[in-house]
């Protein structure tokens, strides 16, 4: 452990030590220059500002950060992480954030993003690989929303871009079943 | 003869059906010998670490312990397959009792443009060439996972990459230099909140016709299908007319290199590269 993590923890901030232990990550680190929501192309859609979303965490304000949508709409593009001075991986700790939201007691600061994942999860433990097809219709089925789209994905079938079914594969299913049998009972700890 | 295994990823086998045929059809005519990992299955993509980076970690490590099993380098033309297996690898290397499975970092992963640049290609390609793209002005668009982040990737120049561009030069074709190449399009939020993407196509859409591109050039599934597939619906709501056709490099070779089903792989767009390509008297 770095010596600017094992400071954060005796400081008695458990939400930060919390999330510097689980992200690898020295969050006191950051000093505001706030280069990472500069690049950051979706900051403009942002609750909260990656740069304010250390802060909050340096505070210690667990259902600030663990609400927001940041932690949701963050695509994962690293800008944040390359441009950080102090070498914060900063897409890393959004990962790190998702992770403690869907396991604590708040409910997800977006709506349709959890659920998208979820969906894909469940397409990936039932059938080995993501069929297309088969993860629209579930996450459809489980948001409701029908037609959004439903022209556009008229056309891609046209275009021969939708496959109706999925190849048949058996090979990997069951392994990749255990996989999430094994992560399921660890996370049920 | 150049042997690599090949994983196609999910999308490969779907929406970016074009891209695979390609890639099999321009390794053919470059004498690579693909072989498809069997039994591959899904690497978890960006739904598995935004839930668990275990899980991630172990969906990723199975595929990579497959094609452990044989001496050759493992090619992934998806940049989030790559991206993932790239995490495995550096997880294995660097806390190896936190994986699980039968991998132990021992096979080179290759993303597909990197390794359609490496030079030994490149001069094949010279060789091979049946016809240069000459006049043909194309936005090369790395997106963001392809080149970032270098500790995982190894590009050095992450915040202006050119090994697309001396692709694009080999091919004969005109690179122009704008300033969104590595800008990330949203694609993971394509299904959940279409909004933020529509907003980011603009950006890169203006940005790539400012720059005067005829077409943008990707290797990315996700980028591909997501700026090329909403032109229309943003028109509606901006007013703006884009029809800039979003190609696949390895198509763009293969027309260079004369394969005959390139017709095939472009008539899967939804924004049509016909027309330019015409104009162009490239067809």
């Amino acid at each position: 452990m770095t010596e600017l993590n094992a400071r954060e923890n005796q400081k008695a901030n458990p939400f930060l030590s919390e999330v510097a232990q689980a992200s690898g990550e020295k969050i006191s680190a950051c000093f505001q220059c706030q280069k990472c929501s500069a690049g950051c192309p979706i900051a403009y859609a942002m609750d909260v500002l990656p740069n304010q979303m250390l802060r909050h965490i340096q505070y210690g304000h667990r259902e600030k950060v663990l609400t927001s949508n940041t932690i949701w709409i963050c695509a994962s593009c690293y800008t944040c992480s390359v441009r950080c001075p102090n070498n914060i991986d900063i897409a890393k700790i959004m990962d790190t954030l998702r992770a403690l939201a869907v396991h604590s007691e708040f409910k997800p600061g977006e709506k349709d993003i959890p659920i998208f994942h979820s969906a894909f999860l469940d397409t990936i433990k039932s059938r080995g690989r993501i069929h297309e097809l088969s993860l629209i219709l579930q996450f459809k089925s489980k948001t409701k929303d029908f037609f959004k789209d439903a022209a556009l994905g008229w056309k891609m079938y046209r275009k021969g871009k939708i496959k109706l079914l999925p190849s048949k594969f058996c090979g990997g299913k069951k392994e990749v079943k255990e996989i999430f049998n094994a992560f399921e009972k660890g996370a049920r700890q | 003869m150049k042997e690599v295994s090949y994983y196609p990823g999910c999308s490969l086998h779907g929406t970016a059906r074009e891209y695979d045929d390609s890639i099999r059809g321009v390794s053919k005519l470059l004498d690579i010998q693909l072989y498809e990992l069997e039994d591959w299955t899904c690497c978890g993509a960006s739904s598995a670490h935004c839930t668990d980076e275990k899980l991630a970690i172990d969906l990723a490590a199975r595929n990579l312990g497959l094609a452990e099993k044989n001496d050759r380098d493992l090619l992934v033309p998806c940049v989030a397959c790559y991206s993932r297996f790239k995490a495995a690898e550096k997880e294995v290397k660097e806390h190896p009792e936190k994986v699980h499975l039968s991998y132990h970092g021992n096979v080179p992963i290759r993303y597909a443009l990197d390794f359609f640049c490496d030079d030994g290609i490149l001069e094949e390609v010279k060789k091979k060439r049946a016809k240069s793209l000459s006049g043909l002005k194309v936005a090369c668009y790395y997106g963001c996972l392809t080149v970032r982040p270098p500790k995982m990737t190894g590009v050095r120049e992450y915040e202006n990459p050119q090994h697309m561009d001396r692709l694009m030069k080999t091919l004969g074709a005109d690179p122009v230099p704008w300033c969104y190449k590595t800008d990330c399009c949203g694609a993971s939020l394509v299904m959940t909140r279409t909004d933020i993407v529509k907003k980011l196509n603009d950006r890169l859409l203006s940005m790539a016709m400012e720059a005067e591109a005829d077409c943008l050039v990707t290797g990315c599934p996700m980028c591909q299908a997501n700026l090329d597939t909403r032109q229309g619906e943003l028109e509606k709501e901006t007013g703006k007319r884009y029809n800039l056709p979003i190609l696949y490099f390895t198509e763009l070779m293969g027309l260079a290199l004369g394969h005959k089903d390139v017709r095939k792989w472009l008539h899967r767009h939804i924004t049509d590269p016909m027309k330019i390509l015409s104009a162009k008297g490239l067809m």
